[in-house]
């Protein structure tokens, strides 16, 4: 009875593996193969690497190299709204922690109210918001509201509330130090770890955003991977048989579309793995216990 | 940032030493508020201020002129507003009912087990949630074609398409994107789910089990009770977040030569609003019924699930 149990609950953890992890499978082994081939050969069989080089040179040269300059966005806006994030939010979080002014409360309810709404509820108002202030088109209007990243802020309100030891503050205060010297003699360098989990979240936020770009931006030479790999998807017969001859021109198949597939979501995957702990106690930041 | 270190350089010339970490009065600076300074203009350009442009536009016309709820009632009227709401519950129900069962489910039978198969399993599961945006779709669209996906006996066999476009037959949709949402997000809840299960105290299991209580006892009268709080989180956030879909139906729309319409769900229908037709008026009063239900779902969840600490 107990090995039928335990059997059974192996099952069934095993099923969902397989269709947790199978598509990231077929994903990583379709560039391998020529379209063609994807639909002959078993859906898991990989092909040769000179189909991967192959399916790169097309991808490459679509659009005189834009898959490139996707990438180059993607991480020129990342990059800049996440040294944003981190330059507002720590401190940001270190004053409503620590500090005791007029109006601390409604600013963080106000955060965490913003930062629990679903980020796509926001996405037209910004847009309505910076077309009025004419910003549309420009790469601001992605970066500069990429920048607003109110869990950051949580979170390291969450340290410094539960970690930063008040008597320590005191102490350099007493030392002479001013407001300012303290945060970054002392509360700055205990923020480390805190720092790693904004700067993940954030990048990854940005990274995987594609909403708000596609709204707010006009010019495909701007967009973000995440917004160019829609484009390619429209010019891919196997999806848009009406892009037929135009597929063939510019050699965009199913391997092609899977390799571009692969490499952008790759910036993300590694940062996956190198921080799954961080990750995990980033997601129970809120069951802290009080 | 000189003036509150000469004030409170001051205030420390003027006070007892005993005195000095007492919160100082008068003209100094309050503490930490110097300190929000730089997040603040982001809080209110990127958080406060496009809600309320966007009521302001809801409740005007083109030309500023004040309209009460005409906008909503206008919006109300068109022929694709309910059934963009329609699409977007019934695919809401459908990724709730799933994420509720499965997530909670597999959440419990992990924690029954040797920590490092758990470990493997709970990775497993979570590996997906790196392929967020549209590079999940993607994958998906692959998944559905049957003429290249590892699944193509199941499309065959149980949704009874041999085509692509069969896959994405209108009536499949609110199940297909469910599953992408399961798929990429479930993982990363059954890591939250798991994790407090983990703050279940070991001498309230072990009491159960001496009082005779089997697993399965246990975990459906002992930990499901425990954990109702972040099942509640999970329940409100995920819909919150499915009202706003758009990605998923934008990139079928694409794939799909337009068998699927370019106004499947509400942010979708929004959107076209404001591009195709410019009438930005319309699609503000659109973005604040989302918006109403986004900002429902958060105020009720700060206020009511006491999972976030707003007190230093």
């Amino acid at each position: 009875m107990r090995v039928t149990a335990r059997g059974l609950r192996l099952l069934i953890l095993a099923a969902f593996a397989i269709f947790f992890v199978i598509p990231i499978g077929w994903l990583i082994l379709a560039p391998t193969k020529a379209d063609g081939a994807l639909v002959t050969s078993s859906p898991l069989s990989f092909g040769s690497f000179h189909q991967v080089a192959l399916a790169w040179d097309h991808l490459d040269a679509f659009s005189d190299h834009i898959y490139r300059l996707w990438i180059g966005n993607s991480l020129l806006y990342a990059f800049s709204a996440t040294a944003i994030v981190l330059a507002t939010a720590i401190p940001a979080g270190y004053g409503l922690a620590l500090g005791n002014f007029p109006g601390r409360r409604a600013v963080l309810t106000l955060t965490l109210v913003v930062m629990i709404m679903p980020a796509a509820a926001l996405v037209l108002p910004i847009f309505l918001e910076l077309n009025a202030m004419h910003l549309i088109g420009s790469v601001l209007s992605v970066i500069l509201p990429f920048s607003f990243f109110p869990f950051g802020v949580y979170l390291a309100y969450l340290y410094y509330a539960t970690t930063m030891p008040r008597d320590l503050l005191d102490a350099a205060r007493v030392d002479g130090a001013g407001e300012w010297q303290t945060f970054r003699r002392v509360a700055l360098p205990l923020a480390k770890p805190i720092v790693a989990l904004v700067f993940f979240f954030s990048f990854v936020a940005d990274w995987n955003n594609f909403f708000l770009p596609y709204a707010v931006l006009a010019d495909s030479s701007q967009y973000p991977i995440q917004v160019g790999l829609s484009n390619l998807l429209s010019s891919t017969p196997s999806f848009n048989p009406a892009q037929g001859g135009g597929g063939q021109q510019v050699n965009i198949f199913r391997p092609e579309l899977a390799l571009a597939t692969l490499l952008a979501v790759i910036p993300v995957a590694i940062v996956f793995l190198l921080s799954q702990r961080a990750l995990v106690r980033g997601m129970l930041g809120g069951a802290v216990k009080q | 940032m000189s003036s509150p270190a000469l004030t409170s350089a001051q205030a420390e010339a003027a006070q007892p030493r005993g005195l000095r970490a007492a919160r100082p009065r008068g003209p100094r600076v309050p503490r930490g508020l110097p300190f929000i300074v730089p997040y603040l203009p982001f809080l209110i350009a990127f958080g406060i201020a496009p809600m309320l442009y966007a009521l302001d536009l809801a409740v005007t016309n083109a030309n500023g002129g004040v309209t009460g709820f005409h906008n909503f009632v206008r919006t109300f009227r068109d022929y694709r507003f309910v059934p963009a709401f329609e699409h977007i519950l019934l695919y809401t129900s459908v990724w709730l009912g799933t994420l509720i069962v499965f997530v909670v489910g597999l959440a419990l039978l992990l924690h029954g087990r040797a920590n490092r198969v758990s470990a493997t399993f709970r990775f497993l599961f979570y590996m997906p949630g790196a392929l967020a945006g549209a590079a999940s779709v993607l994958v998906w669209l692959f998944m559905l074609d049957p003429a290249v996906s590892p699944g193509s006996f199941l499309l065959r066999h149980v949704l009874g398409a041999q085509l692509f476009v069969q896959s994405i037959a209108p009536g499949h949709l609110p199940f297909v994107f469910a599953m992408i949402a399961f798929w990429t997000g479930a993982g990363g809840w059954i890591v939250v789910m798991y994790g407090a299960l983990n703050t279940i105290p070991d001498e309230l299991e072990e009491a159960a089990r001496i009082d005779g209580a089997g697993p399965f006892t246990i975990a459906l009268r002992l930990k499901l009770p425990l954990i109702r709080k972040w099942i509640a989180y999970m329940i409100i956030l995920s819909f919150a977040t499915g009202t706003q879909l758009f990605i998923e139906p934008q990139l079928v729309n694409e794939a799909s030569l337009g068998l699927v319409p370019d106004t499947w769900s509400s942010n979708q229908l929004a959107y076209q609003l404001a591009f195709r037709y410019g009438d930005f008026n319309a699609a503000a009063a659109i973005a604040v019924d989302l918006l109403v239900i986004g900002l429902l779902a958060a105020v009720l969840i700060v206020t009511r699930t006491g999972l976030f600490r707003r007190e230093g």
